[in-house]
């Protein structure tokens, strides 16, 4: 199965779980910035939650289907159309060859995910097929999509299945009726993101701590993969410091001189050098990865305890989720009448 | 060994300090330990980043094995590591693998060579020669892939960083900031004062490790002439 781009839109990349095992090379993570959506994704077209998707950002990409392909679109709603019909989200989809797809407005969120059952076939780099634009390796030669791109994506069972199921032949495209998407959206304009200490809270004065709190940031336009700028109120230290660099994580909170916080994201750096306020719990990070520029966002203080709760029943809820899925899959179009 | 600091980055991560300064047995301390942690990685350990005076352990809180004693997932990492780093000491001086960097001074491939001669009184081929008369240490990598961060420079060639960062420094930049040196593996922005270029490549995705030098070897920088910059591939990338 192939695709064809129509259009690059702002920045499509390819992108899985990210690198791992390569930050004391300098080597950035990178991977999909909203690990949530991108594993539905993979689940909704029969693939691991490890095979490369691509990763959508704000408008304008559209492409073309060489192929009949099973596909799932999840994360923001960037008004995915075919056919001059919208496409359903968050569920299986059979696109049937010729057929073009485009993303024409932003609805809510920064970045959907669009997976192909197989998987984006591309070369795996240092253990992974993300794209990491800075240092050119990854994805398709290391650099975001072009119109004219051609990718492909690796072999799928599912894919027939599905198409020789498909009721409606002329149609050019056929969606399940159920879907996967979250009860609770969590994409929204303005967030509450939970946060714990970070390393050098403490050397923050105490009218900072408050303020850090109670205050609005405001996602600023030139945040991006690398790290979400923020201004609201300003940040200071009991007393100038100057600190060594040591490893960061994706989620960690920082704050340069002007006292702004930036929020490290996939694409971060490996060491940081900025004392750090804050540390965003890992199951807040999609939550930031769909905020636009413009967009708010408040901190809620949690025990690293409940941060890691959090964690572990988000990874539960998910097991059952990736089971009902995968039951679901099977039945195919079959339970559509 | 003295007492270990540790303290959690987040719910995935943990930062083990070693000690408050930068020098070279703090550094032989995190490189041993991150050897020692590799070596005998426990089940959900991902990976570890070593810095100047600190390692980050990274961990899949799912992977990880726990038993019931340990109240949370860091607790139980901080005593996995601590149990495993218990004798591991500090990475022995002499083992240190010394790298030649050769690289061609001032120049359009150095624009600030004659900055850094100038505030320190010195002329270009006098810093020329202290900056190739020793060795230096590869403290840690970041920045960027490969970016090695060298310090131990003599005052008597140290300078400020650029007020103004450039907005690119071509790939194989070698610059001084403060008493720091370093080489820009790719084209960045950057505010570090540019005294010569390597035609060597730092950063090589392909090969394993994806990097020339890394953190714990030792850097000797050795002057070309810039028809030997361009033999050894310079100035085509």
């Amino acid at each position: 199965m192939s695709i064809e781009v129509l259009k690059r839109g702002l920045l499509t990349t390819v992108q899985d779980m990210g690198r791992t095992g390569y930050g004391k090379y300098g080597v950035s993570t990178s991977g999909a910035m909203d690990g949530y959506a991108y594993k539905l994704a993979n689940w909704l077209v029969g693939n691991s939650g490890s095979e490369a998707v691509l990763e959508l950002t704000w408008s304008g990409f559209s492409l073309r289907f060489l192929q009949d392909s099973l596909v799932s679109i999840t994360g923001a709603d960037l008004s995915p159309e075919c056919g001059g019909l919208t496409v359903p989200m968050w569920r299986p989809v059979l696109f049937r060859e010729g057929s073009e797809l485009a993303f024409r407005r932003p609805v809510s969120g920064s970045r959907s995910y669009l997976a192909i059952s197989g998987g984006i076939d591309v070369p795996v780099v240092m253990g992974s097929k993300s794209t990491y634009i800075r240092a050119g390796i990854g994805g398709l030669n290391g650099r975001a999509l072009e119109s004219g791109d051609i990718l492909h994506a690796g072999k799928s069972g599912r894919t027939a299945e599905f198409s020789s199921a498909c009721q409606q032949k002329d149609a050019p495209f056929q969606a399940v009726r159920w879907s996967a998407a979250p009860r609770r959206p969590y994409i929204q304009a303005n967030q509450i993101v939970r946060v714990t200490h970070g390393r050098q809270f403490a050397d923050f004065r105490s009218e900072s701590i408050d303020q850090f709190y109670q205050g609005v940031y405001t996602v600023k336009p030139e945040s991006d993969r690398m790290g979400f700028r923020l201004s609201g109120p300003t940040l200071a230290l009991e007393a100038p410091k100057e600190y060594i660099s040591e490893g960061v994580v994706s989620g960690t909170v920082q704050v340069p001189a002007d006292g702004q916080p930036i929020i490290l994201m996939a694409d971060r750096q490996t060491l940081g050098g900025y004392p750090k306020i804050a540390q965003v719990a890992t199951v807040d990070l999609p939550r930031i990865a769909q905020l636009a520029p413009g967009g708010s966002l408040r901190f809620l203080e949690i025990t690293p305890s409940e941060s890691e709760m959090l964690y572990m029943q988000q990874v539960q809820a998910m097991r059952a989720l990736q089971c009902m899925i995968n039951c679901k899959l099977k039945e195919g179009f079959h339970d559509e009448d | 060994m003295t007492q270990l600091i540790v303290e959690p980055m987040g719910d995935s991560a943990l930062l083990i300090q070693f000690g408050a300064n930068v020098n070279e047995a703090v550094h032989a301390a995190v490189q041993a330990a991150a050897s020692c942690l590799e070596r005998q990685a426990f089940e959900g350990f991902l990976e570890c980043v070593p810095s100047f005076t600190t390692l980050t352990v990274y961990y899949d809180l799912e992977k990880l094995k726990r038993s019931a004693e340990h109240t949370s997932a860091f607790e139980f990492v901080r005593c996995r590591v601590e149990e495993l780093l218990k004798d591991s000491g500090a990475m022995p001086a002499d083992s240190r693998q010394i790298i030649e960097i050769p690289v061609c001074y001032g120049g359009e491939h150095g624009p600030d060579l004659s900055y850094v001669a100038e505030i320190n009184g010195l002329s270009e081929e006098e810093v020329i020669r202290i900056h190739t008369g020793q060795d230096f240490l590869v403290y840690a990598l970041g920045f960027a892939p490969g970016f090695p961060y060298l310090g131990g420079v003599p005052e008597r060639i140290s300078a400020p960083r650029k007020a103004t960062p450039r907005l690119h420094i071509p790939a194989g930049s070698v610059g001084i900031a403060g008493t720091q040196t370093g080489i820009y593996p790719l084209e960045t922005p950057g505010g570090w004062q540019i005294i010569g270029r390597t035609p060597l490549a730092l950063f090589r995705p392909g090969d394993q490790p994806p990097v020339l030098v890394q953190s714990g070897q030792m850097i000797r920088f050795k002057a070309i002439r810039t028809a030997d910059y361009e033999r050894l591939g310079g100035g085509c990338r």
